[in-house]
């Protein structure tokens, strides 16, 4: 864990030297001044369906893992050991806010409604996006690391020009800080005073790279220098992310101008399923987060609470078990595209040029065809 | 004395003979180090020659060519990896407007012999942003020698002479060739500028480069059944050009077919159809013909079959420039 003991803007970081948290690793709940005023509204209820919002996702990850191996997917990137940071800011945010993702929130993906076919299409490489960016008010899933911070940001800008109050959401990981347009976006955040939430979530690898690469202090410093206030908060607690989000955007809801969360979370499997983790991080490492893995966490909690845990256990099983069927299901009745169907939408509108490219492609294809003459109809 | 190895394998042992060679080359780039790179053509060499000269840089493209370009001014000779293809547009600024003008701007008194090595192109079934064929934009830069790869002898003999070579070089290298096999002699060298003639014919000139390489040779062999001969041009250097090897090739077929992965549109085929019709117009039988991505953004992957030139798509431009029945021939 990283540590600091001279921060030059301590009043604009909250939670930089023990990142904050309100369960402990036993499931006990723990006062943080920071986060319980955002609290008050935790009950069982909500804890419940914060738990079965983990195990479904959980699944739902582990599905797609499967699905890849059986060669139904390309590739996946697992999320596995980030659920209660995904779901803590997914959970937080009404359906309005805009998020602005890389290709790892998928978790964040199903709190916006995001169906199976539409998760799965683009691992599948039948398209290159697979949900409609305004129905969910998410954008398509960012490949290009920090590229999304940009966007996030105009799109805050816009809001604040309309005079709205609603947000934008960039999410990225570690790496993604290293990047010029990150930090390009936290200039044009803070000199805007934009409504944008900065979300990162240090999973601590950047694929083979430790965090340390990218970041030699602790990640929440760097946008207080950009005059960003920032909160650093332990990933794997579900409770602490979804308060400190809430908080964020009451602070830039009130418009206050931008604000950043880094959520201390851990990436427990690999970079995607084609990257091998043992060349680059040690048993005893993952051992230790396996022992801090999310779900335990909240699990023991309600646990103490006296909630009927057995219960719960066999209603994540079984809304599991829906999920990961509706999954397979979508993938075998994924549709191919038409392969002209490449010739659609380059421009807005169609041009010459590309129409007869689609032409000529077409009578080569036509020309491979098996030739049918009257004879062989018969 | 030559072994049998992957193209991987070549472009491993040529970095480790550079590394061995001189202490001045040093290579930088996303897990190139402990991971040994997400392809491994960096493998090993961390572990030999240690982490202050095979370096794990921060995620940052920008800073990887900027700092190369700062490393070069002391007198070293990096060897910078962008990660994949579609990943060196964050780098273009640096690599266009300081690496492949420096020499210029200071009328040679600035050296910038750095190497950047490029997966490129398509054919694995990636995800979006991982099989483009970026060539035409540094082809367009002066100042800039971008070369490209294609067998496993070409392979370390091109990469050994480009971190040799004073200039900045950007090598391509075709992945989906990565795993294809081929003999490989290490006291072979290389010349950057010059394209090579990998099959004589005498009906059509057909040219490639990359990935496409071994396609061209495969549909000379299937040319054969229809007793059409084609020559094979492996162009190579895409910058500067050999055109005066393309331009002897078709003075003696008088037939000329281009072919490459990239969108047809300001490309390297219509460079070199252009050098040609200026070179020797008067010895072209028929139109040149060119076979190329469409121009549109690569699509998703199970449509890139569709989309990369195949044997097929070859053959049918060759029938088109030699007159032959052809799948156009009706439009
Ligand atoms: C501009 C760019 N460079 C390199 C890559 C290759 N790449 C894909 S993911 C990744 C690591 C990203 O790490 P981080 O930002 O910490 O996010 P995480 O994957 O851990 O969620 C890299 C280097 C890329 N996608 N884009």
């Amino acid at each position: 864990m990283l540590t600091t003991t001279s921060a030059p803007d301590h009043d604009l970081v909250a939670g930089l030297d023990t990142p904050l948290h309100v369960l402990r690793e036993d499931g006990t709940r723990r006062p943080d001044a920071t986060l319980d005023p955002l609290l008050a509204d935790v009950d069982r209820e909500l804890l419940t369906s914060l738990y079965l919002d983990m195990a479904v996702v959980r699944a739902i990850d582990e599905e797609a893992v499967a699905l890849q191996r059986q060669g139904e997917l390309g590739l996946w990137p697992p999320l596995r050991g980030q659920e209660a940071a995904q779901i803590g800011l997914g959970r937080a945010l009404p359906e309005t806010d805009f998020l602005f993702t890389s290709y790892r929130e998928n978790a964040l993906a199903w709190c916006r409604g995001v169906g199976p076919a539409e998760m799965l299409s683009v691992w599948r490489g039948t398209t290159l996006s697979g949900w409609g960016p305004f129905a969910h008010h998410m954008a398509t899933p960012q490949v290009i690391i920090g590229a999304q911070t940009h966007h996030a940001v105009g799109y805050a800008m816009a809001t604040q020009a309309q005079g709205k109050d609603d947000l934008a959401v960039a999410c990225f990981g570690d790496g993604a800080l290293s990047q010029g347009d990150t930090n390009e976006a936290m200039v044009f955040a803070a000199s805007f005073q934009a409504p944008v939430l900065f979300f990162c979530q240090n999973n601590h690898y950047a694929i083979s790279e430790p965090v340390d690469v990218q970041a030699t202090v602790p990640i929440a410093l760097r946008p207080t220098g950009f005059g960003i206030p920032s909160l650093r908060v332990d990933g794997n607690d579900v409770l602490a992310v979804r308060a400190a989000s809430l908080l964020a955007a009451q602070h830039i809801r009130a418009g206050k101008g931008p604000m950043f969360i880094e959520a201390v979370t851990y990436r427990l499997g690999p970079h995607t399923t084609s990257d091998d983790p043992t060349r680059y991080r040690e048993e005893k490492e993952l051992e230790h987060w396996r022992r801090r893995c999310p779900l335990g966490r909240l699990e023991r909690h309600l646990e103490q609470l006296g909630a009927p845990v057995g219960e719960l256990r066999t209603e994540a099983e079984q809304r599991s078990q829906e999920a990961t069927t509706a999954m397979q299901e979508a993938v075998a009745a994924l549709p191919s595209p038409a392969p002209e169907s490449m010739f659609e939408n380059v421009l807005s509108t169609e041009h010459p040029g590309l129409l007869r490219q689609r032409e000529q492609f077409r009578a080569f294809t036509d020309s491979l065809a098996p030739e049918q003459t009257e004879g062989s109809s018969a | 004395m030559s072994t049998t190895m992957t193209m991987a394998a070549a472009l491993n042992a040529a970095l480790r003979d550079s590394l061995e060679a001189s202490e001045d080359v040093v290579l930088i780039g996303e897990d190139i180090g402990t991971l040994g790179g997400v392809f491994r053509i960096t493998d090993g060499l961390k572990e030999r020659f240690g982490a202050s000269r095979v370096i794990d840089s921060p995620l940052a493209e920008s800073g990887i060519i900027g700092a190369s370009v700062g490393m070069a001014y002391r007198g070293m000779r990096p060897v910078s990896e962008i990660q994949f293809d579609g990943f060196v547009y964050p780098g273009f600024d640096q690599i266009v407007a300081q690496v492949a003008r420096l020499h210029y701007r200071t009328s040679g008194a600035v050296r910038m012999p750095l190497t950047i090595r490029i997966p490129f192109g398509g054919g694995i079934g990636a995800v979006e942003h991982h099989s483009e064929s970026p060539e035409a934009y540094f082809a367009h830069t002066p100042g800039l020698r971008v070369v490209t790869v294609a067998d496993p002898q070409d392979a370390y003999s091109t990469m050994r002479a480009a971190i040799e070579c004073d200039d900045p070089v950007m090598v391509l290298e075709p992945k989906r060739r990565y795993w294809s096999k081929g003999e490989v002699d290490t006291s072979v060298t290389a010349d950057l500028s010059s394209a090579r003639v990998l099959r004589e014919g005498r009906d059509a000139t057909l040219v490639a480069y990359g990935p496409l390489v071994v396609t061209a040779l495969e549909a000379a062999v299937a040319a054969e059944d229809d007793g059409i001969d084609l020559e094979v041009i492996d162009l190579r250097s895409l910058s500067p050009l050999d055109r005066d090897t393309v331009a002897a090739s078709v003075r003696r077929t008088g037939h000329l077919v281009v072919a490459h992965e990239a969108p047809g549109n300001v490309s390297l085929s219509s460079e070199v159809i252009t050098s040609v019709v200026e070179d020797c117009f008067a010895h072209l039988e028929a139109a040149p013909e060119r076979v190329t991505g469409f121009d549109i953004p690569y699509p998703p992957g199970v449509l890139e079959d569709h989309y990369l030139p195949g044997i097929d798509r070859i053959l049918d431009a060759v029938d088109r420039t030699l007159g032959r029945r052809n799948s156009r021939e009706a439009a």
